[in-house]
């Protein structure tokens, strides 16, 4: 197949590759093209139709689609080469990118490959609920497709396991066109979603959230009857004994987000089993030259804001690979007391700012970025949560060698 | 008034719709008469998809014999159907010098029942044939292979439709009366009438076998539980592995089998239960099905599940008696004239489906001759499948059609032709389970998170059915109750 040639090819019309090509195009590159499977850029924020988008990035709040619009006008308005209807079927080490199209296949050899991908939904079957099969379980973000971009109402009577944010907002939105949504079960002692989506889509509508609970049987011949809860201990093992049936005819599943790294395991990109992402430098570049992943693809971001602001540090990278100059990063980056942590490699070099996610909901902690066992940077935090992504940044003089770094979070 | 048939099958899994393939080959009005709304709702879409060699059944009975004669000819029926297959071979591992004794003993059964290519072999050959496969030493079965039980199946209610056989879906029988010449059957809110009737009806072939006047019959349904792994394991297993089977059980052990799709799967389980279609997974047989499966093939890990299912064998061996009972193929001239009655037709009926129903054959032409349908065409096709292309032929089915050219389901890379077809085929796909099983969209790791809101888009523009008439798999399944906001 005869390749076109590209300078950078970004995977993804959704908010981190539109935000990765304006600032490319900011810094006056002009060989640039997306990908976008979708037949219009914008990605999951399409089917948002809530608010409580871009107060970090914008300093207003938005809709998701009005978010989306910010990127998407511009880019079209300035001509920016987007590709709808093209999903990625081939992605080589060597960064040459095969799409299928509706015209045809088209074939680019890049020098730079931006993953933005985004992220998908874990199933039903990923966690393996004992039970029937019956209709009437979609994922949160599935139910939201049909309601919102498809005008199509999925049930009356709803459960919702997982308190994660699609979940949340999606118990709210179908109370709202006229479902009557009984409660929300989540496995774990806290709630996996963000406190303002607990107090908005919940508490406002006096919708119940269970913690420690969860689904352990569903049960239906054709359309889904009800659901078994049960209380689950400190393990998550369900407790015998307080299993609850729950007449319902659907169940919204808000039981977490996966990063979509088909193409980048196609590519031999080294993926972390923590994030399910790659493994990245300050760059993020991932472990084969001139291919780098932002958002969710990336690691499963909170808010959208902090996505975009990855994509367009990443696009700095980009620029400065494709004229030949990033520095190295020796440094290795781990996490203790936190999730993962990214990058996971650094140079010492330069001011860097790494993510991470706390363990478990904490008051009162500090941050720490530890090297030779010394503490190199370090932040109080009043109090810590899983539902929200945390940031602590390192300035180039405090690096102390080229030894591992361990972020650390615990009690103060 | 009444449809009328020469001959009525009941049931349209791989045996109902083979039996109407093979009787397609004469001069004959077939009807078949599935309960179901869409092919592929029971047991022969729930299987391990396992063209079996025929060593695991008493020498001399029907099982061994229709088992072994199924293998021999499936090259040849594959090739005409267009049935996904491969002759991977299988490994019955073993760890003890008991195990090693029963492998002999599998052994000499199958030469005995005239199947080919056994070997034992040892440590060293197994880590060859399969690198991930855990075992002391092991029973090489040449001859076994794996199949694609949705094409199979697919393939011949196709084929059977396309030379003449009708076929009626959400049609259960509920009455079947004998008059003097003729058969009546009440189903789905229809009569038909008929000369010879079929009884194909698989889980609940009992019960039609006493509406046909043939006493004396139970089934016994057997679930048996599955996981399905990611492809992304499936270079791992190249070829079925089974451990030492244990027949008081009247199951094959937890194996792993690889699909002809790339995935693994772990089962089944072995459990009698009550109701006959209580397709339920169950937390206990989970934590059994990685406990056994991890014991030969150490790789089990979470993220690698997708998905489980079950499926039932109707079984003629209760749970006291164990094991296995010869499939009933049988006429009752006495009891029920034209009539073939068909019971207990488990494992291995996908492998012998085809047997069976030349077994059905001869015993219509036993008492009335069959004249030839000089029209019958043995070929079914399916439309390419575009992951399976190299990129030059990609494009050019793409120039050819462009909607090959939209990806539909990403993670299985299923284009929107695929769906099409599977929407336009003799017996089109009317839902949503149909458009998976006939073109695997929504079988991939997301299970349908990208596509499925497109398949419903697609199944109802082709069909025209409305949300609240559309159904995800059975009747009663329904998926929506209408719009958001009336439009």
């Amino acid at each position: 197949m005869k390749a076109v040639e590209k300078k950078i090819v970004i995977i993804g019309a959704g908010p981190a590759g539109l935000a990765a090509a304006l600032r490319l195009y900011d810094r006056g590159e002009r060989d640039i093209v997306l990908l976008e499977r979708e037949r219009e850029p914008g990605g999951i924020l399409r089917q948002c139709i809530h608010d409580g988008f871009g107060l970090t990035r914008f300093g207003e709040t938005l809709s998701g689609p009005e978010y989306a619009a910010r990127f998407t006008e511009r880019a079209v308005g300035l001509g920016l080469e987007i590709v709808t209807g093209a999903t990625v079927i081939g992605l080589t080490s060597g960064r040459v990118v095969t799409a299928a199209t509706r015209e045809g296949l088209r074939v680019y050899r890049a020098q730079a490959v931006i993953l933005a991908m985004g992220c998908r939904e874990r199933t039903r079957g990923a966690l393996s609920i004992p039970g029937r099969r019956p209709s009437g379980v979609f994922t949160a973000g599935v139910a939201q497709t049909y309601m919102n971009l498809k005008n199509t109402m999925v049930g009356r009577e709803a459960v919702i396991l997982g308190s994660g944010d699609i979940g949340m907002i999606m118990a709210r939105r179908l109370t709202l066109e006229g479902a009557h949504v009984k409660a929300v079960f989540e496995i774990q002692p806290y709630p996996s979603g963000l406190p303002r989506n607990i107090e908005q889509c919940l508490n406002d509508y006096g919708i119940p959230l269970y913690l420690s609970h969860t689904v352990t049987q569903i049960n239906g011949d054709s359309r889904l009857s009800s659901v078994v809860v049960s209380e689950v201990d400190v393990a998550r093992r369900p407790i015998p004994g307080t299993e609850r049936e729950i007449p319902c005819d659907t169940l919204i599943l808000s039981v977490g987000l996966i990063p979509e790294n088909e193409l980048t395991r196609m590519a031999g990109v080294q993926i972390d089993p923590g994030t399910a992402g790659a493994v990245v430098d300050e760059h993020y570049q991932t472990s084969i030259p001139g291919i780098f992943s932002a958002g969710n693809v990336l690691h499963v971001h909170d808010l959208v804001d902090f996505v975009s602001l990855e994509a367009e540090a990443l696009a700095d990278s980009v620029l400065e690979f494709c004229s030949g100059s990033l520095r190295g990063c020796p440094i290795e980056v781990s996490g203790e007391g936190c999730g993962h942590v990214i990058p996971q490699t650094v140079s010492g070099k330069a001011d860097v700012t790494v993510s991470f996610r706390p363990r478990r909901p904490m008051r009162g902690c500090i941050v720490s970025a530890v090297q030779d066992g010394k503490r190199i940077a370090s932040k109080r935090l009043p109090r810590a949560n899983p539902a929200e992504m945390e940031r602590l940044s390192i300035p180039a003089a405090a690096f102390l060698s080229q030894s591992p770094i361990k972020v650390v979070l615990q009690d103060d | 008034m009444n449809r009328l048939f020469d001959l009525v099958i009941i049931g349209a899994g791989v045996i109902g719709s083979a039996i109407a393939r093979e009787l397609s080959r004469y001069r004959l009005k077939i009807g078949v008469l599935e309960r179901g709304p869409d092919l592929l709702g029971g047991t022969s879409a729930r299987n391990s998809g396992v063209l079996h060699a025929g060593f695991n059944n008493e020498p001399g009975s029907k099982m061994a014999r229709f088992c072994v004669e199924g293998n021999r000819a499936f090259d040849r029926i594959a090739a005409e159907l267009d049935v996904p297959y491969k002759r991977t071979g299988k490994l019955i591992v073993g760890f003890t010098a008991d195990d090693y004794d029963r492998l002999l003993a599998l052994k000499a059964r199958g030469e005995q029942n005239g199947a080919p290519g056994f070997e034992m072999v040892g440590r060293e050959r197994i880590r060859e044939l399969a690198p991930a496969v855990e075992g002391e030493f092991a029973l090489y079965s040449g001859s076994t292979g794996i199949l694609s039980p949705f094409q199979y199946t697919l393939g011949l209610a196709e084929n059977a439709a396309k030379n003449g056989a009708e076929f009626f879906f959400s049609h259960p029988v509920t009455e079947i009366t004998r008059t003097k010449d003729s058969w009546l059957l009440a189903a789905g809110g229809e009569q038909f009438e008929t000369r010879w009737v079929v009884n194909a009806a698989g889980l609940f072939a009992d019960r039609i076998s006493d509406m046909l006047g043939i006493p004396g019959y139970e089934i016994y349904p057997c679930r048996g539980e599955y996981f399905l792994l990611d492809p992304r394991l499936g270079p791992m297993l190249p070829l079925p592995a089974y451990p030492v089977p244990n027949y008081k059980t009247g199951g094959l052990g937890i194996h792993l089998t690889p699909t002809v799709d790339g995935n693994i799967m772990v089962g089944p389980s072995n459990e009698y239960i009550d109701g006959r279609e209580d397709y339920a997974v169950t937390q206990k047989v989970m934590d059994l099905l990685i406990a056994d499966g991890s014991r030969i093939f150490p790789h089990l890990k979470r993220e690698f599940f997708i998905r489980n299912f079950s499926g039932i064998r109707p079984k003629l061996s209760g749970k006291k008696t164990g094991g296995y009972h010869d499939f009933v193929i049988e006429r009752r001239d006495d009891l029920a004239p034209r009539a073939v009655n068909l019971v207990g037709i488990e494992s291995p009926g996908l492998t012998a489906a085809l047997p069976i129903a030349h077994e059905v054959i001869r015993l219509i032409r036993e008492i009335e001759p069959l004249e030839q349908n000089p029209f019958f065409d043995p070929i079914r096709r399916r439309i390419p499948s575009f992951r399976d292309k190299t990129p030059e032929q990609q494009a050019e089915l793409i120039r050819q059609n462009p909607d090959y050219g939209e990806i539909i389901c990403r993670c299985e890379t299923i284009t929107k032709a695929e769906v099409l077809a599977a929407l336009r085929s003799p017996l089109p796909a009317r839902t949503l389970t149909g458009v998976k099983y006939r073109c695997r969209a929504m079988m991939g790791r997301c299970q349908g998170g990208y596509c499925q809101t497109r398949l419903a888009d697609l199944l109802m523009a082709e069909t025209g059915l409305s949300r609240e008439e559309l159904l995800y798999s059975r009747e009663g399944s329904w998926l929506f109750t209408g719009e958001v906001h009336p439009q």
